[in-house]
């Protein structure tokens, strides 16, 4: 039988080895998957992860997607280290475009130079707003953020329908729920003229590094790397964890916003009912693929955004639900998590010992 | 009024049902000491699968069944994540969660906006026709009961039996129920298993009987709330009882308040429900001691059997 063994040390080989066999492992799963729906699963795997690439523009599609990815993963890889589980990411995404938006919406005229900045300040003001809300009903009243940060993902989607469907709708949209578009003074700056490659595309990488590098080299990282990997030791040493609390929750909930009001000026240039595709969930994914690192958090954000642009591809080349992109993701952190005992512990083959009498 | 009340008490009790399946089939699960926050995903594999299978054999039975197999299926997967190669549990129920959801989209996707046979209401002659009393406690479906069935025996099992005490050992110390011969993994798998169960049977109850319909994400958060459930009863049987009728109160609330047409815009009515959870757990939660005494101490920590 196998046989679960400890190793007493971490193996410096498997820390980068497993995510790459759980990816293996993914692969394989999901073509199993697919060929029990009858469905060719060589081509399927091939639809999902290879052809998106092959089109045309289909890097800057990438980019512009994994753009609000690594930017919530990075957020949520230095909160999970200090154990804070958000995983309202999507709430806090939508209230950042909900504020950013709003501003945009009332000042279509102001010039471009004064606006885009101050939108983008109420968004991730609106993002710290949510994740900040999270944290003081932790800190003060001892509520579990896990379920607080998710109900206030709910409680800000239904906030956009209503704003969307009420206050905000577009008087000219015959009717549908969309706001107007914003003005051309209030959208994101382009990197490639007449792409939607905006800038948020050169922002994460950039915040991804700006915050390695406050993880590995300054105090607040060394306490939030500690607080992760011993609670106790923390206490010990003094460390301030709810200090800790608000910072994890303060820049994961302004990344978020950041990313979501990006996503409403940069990409879909209104608000609609929809404006996260559940990347608050997919985040979770990216900072766990990236192993809580913040330059990891990059290739995974990449990755997991092929997932969405396959599940598009999937949609129109092999009329597969896009639901199937959840499954992959959900398979994929299953793995994720689950070859991770290798880190600690090697698995042998042992005979089963027999039964003494 | 007395009709209105009437419509009001047997609205609750129903919105209710699937909350208190959910929350009772989790507190074992975190009674023995297991957080499994893939409750979502359950209920949703329970739906599809209870529709699923009602809708191509035509008998509710057995997609009662089906969803019962779908909850504990998915529940085992993710024991043998957490518990087997003790991954993080939070980490684990969530992808719990993201799978069920796009399993059961992918399941549902020939499903959407079709009927299938629902479970019928009991009607039992003569008491079922009592004035206001009848259709209230005697006019609902067999799950209801059921619901209230295992609910008591769990709350009696726990109180009154070995095994629940055995459960509760390894929920509070996983190292003494070890030392003293208990077999702590496949106790855990067998609670989160019966979580699993549970769920599954909510997500039927939900699609078979509450509303009764299948469509993508159907189950709206239910799922989180039946978790939050757990902590607002602060792991005592009887008091999630008490809580699953509160949000199902409140649940009921938001929709004929819309349905008034009340000045109030209806996407703000609808996150009343939630606004509440958040509500009702800082309530709770700010009561340190209460959490402390009676959460099972090794909520959401790994076991590994040292030789």
């Amino acid at each position: 039988m196998l046989k679960i063994e400890a190793r007493g040390y971490e193996s410096k080989f498997w820390r980068y080895a497993s995510p790459i066999l759980a990816l293996l492992l993914t692969g394989a799963t999901s073509g199993l998957i697919f060929a029990a729906m009858d469905r060719p699963p060589v081509l399927t795997v091939y639809t999902f992860l290879i052809v998106p690439l092959l089109e045309q523009d289909g890097f800057q599609a990438l980019a512009v997607k994994a753009a609000p990815l690594i930017m919530m993963g990075v957020g949520l890889s230095l909160a999970y280290r200090a154990n804070v589980w958000n995983i309202g990411t999507d709430g806090q995404f939508t209230l950042g475009a909900i504020c950013g938006g709003g501003i945009a919406l009332a000042f279509p005229d102001a010039p471009s130079l004064a606006l885009f900045p101050a939108i983008v300040a109420g968004g991730i003001i609106g993002g710290m707003l949510n994740g900040g809300l999270v944290a003081w009903l932790r800190i003060r009243f001892n509520a579990n953020e896990i379920l607080t940060s998710l109900m206030f993902a709910y409680i800000t989607q239904y906030l956009l329908v209503y704003l969307v469907t009420g206050p905000w709708r577009d008087p000219e949209g015959f009717g549908f729920p969309q706001t107007a578009l914003f003005s051309d003074n209030a959208l994101a700056p382009r990197l490639i003229e007449d792409t939607n490659v905006h800038i948020g595309v050169l922002l994460a990488p950039l915040i991804a590094i700006a915050l390695w590098v406050m993880l590995e080299k300054t105090l607040l990282g060394f306490q939030f790397r500690v607080l992760g990997q011993a609670t106790r030791a923390a206490r010990f040493a003094g460390f301030n964890e709810n200090r800790l609390v608000w910072v994890a929750m303060l820049i994961s909930g302004g990344l978020a916003g950041l990313a979501g009001v990006l996503e409403a000026t940069g990409t879909l240039g209104q608000l609609t009912t929809t404006l996260s595709p559940g990347y608050g969930f997919t985040a979770i994914i990216v900072s766990f693929l990236g192993r809580l690192n913040p330059i990891g958090v990059i290739p995974a954000g990449l990755l997991l955004a092929l997932t969405y642009l396959g599940g598009d591809a999937a949609q129109i080349n092999l009329g597969l639900p896009n639901a199937v992109t959840g499954i992959f993701q959900g398979i994929l952190l299953f793995y994720l998590l689950g070859c991770d005992i290798l880190l600690l512990n090697r698995i042998r083959w042992v005979r089963s010992k027999p039964k003494a009498a | 009024m007395t009709e209105l009340l009437v419509a009001f008490l047997v609205s609750t009790v129903a919105a209710a049902t699937p909350l208190l399946l959910a929350a009772t089939g989790e507190l074992v699960a975190e009674k023995a000491g297991v957080l499994n926050l893939g409750v979502e995903g359950m209920m949703l594999a329970g739906a599809i699968a209870g529709f699923a299978t009602a809708n191509e054999t035509g008998v509710t039975t057995l997609g009662v069944l089906a969803a019962l197999l779908a909850g504990t299926a998915l529940a085992l997967l993710f024991a043998v994540v957490s518990l087997t190669l003790q991954a993080n549990q939070t980490a684990t129920g969530l992808a719990l969660t993201i799978f069920g959801r796009g399993f059961s989209a992918l399941l549902g996707a020939g499903y959407v906006g079709i009927p299938a046979p629902t479970l019928p209401k009991l009607h039992i002659p003569l008491l079922s026709d009592i004035p206001i009393l009848g259709p209230v406690v005697f006019g609902h479906d067999i799950l209801v009961y059921l619901s209230f069935a295992i609910l008591g025996a769990v709350a009696w099992c726990f109180r009154s039996t070995h095994l629940g005490l055995i459960l509760r050992a390894v929920g509070d110390s996983h190292d003494a129920a070890h030392a003293l011969g208990y077999a702590v993994l496949p106790i855990r798998y067998a609670a989160v298993a019966f979580g699993g169960a549970l769920a599954g049977l909510a997500g039927a109850y939900m699609s078979l009987a509450y509303t009764p319909l299948w469509a993508q994400d159907m189950t709206a958060g239910r799922g989180w709330v039946a978790v939050a459930l757990v902590t607002f009863a602060a792991w005592r049987p009887f008091w999630l009882l008490i809580g699953a009728w509160f949000f199902g109160a409140l649940m009921y609330l938001s929709l004929y308040v819309q349905a008034l047409g009340v000045a109030v815009p209806s996407a703000l009515l609808s996150a009343l429900p939630y606004i509440g959870t958040v509500v009702v757990l800082v309530l709770i939660s700010r009561d340190r001691r209460l959490i402390r005494l009676h959460r099972p101490a090794m909520l959401g920590r790994p076991f590994q059997a040292r030789a």
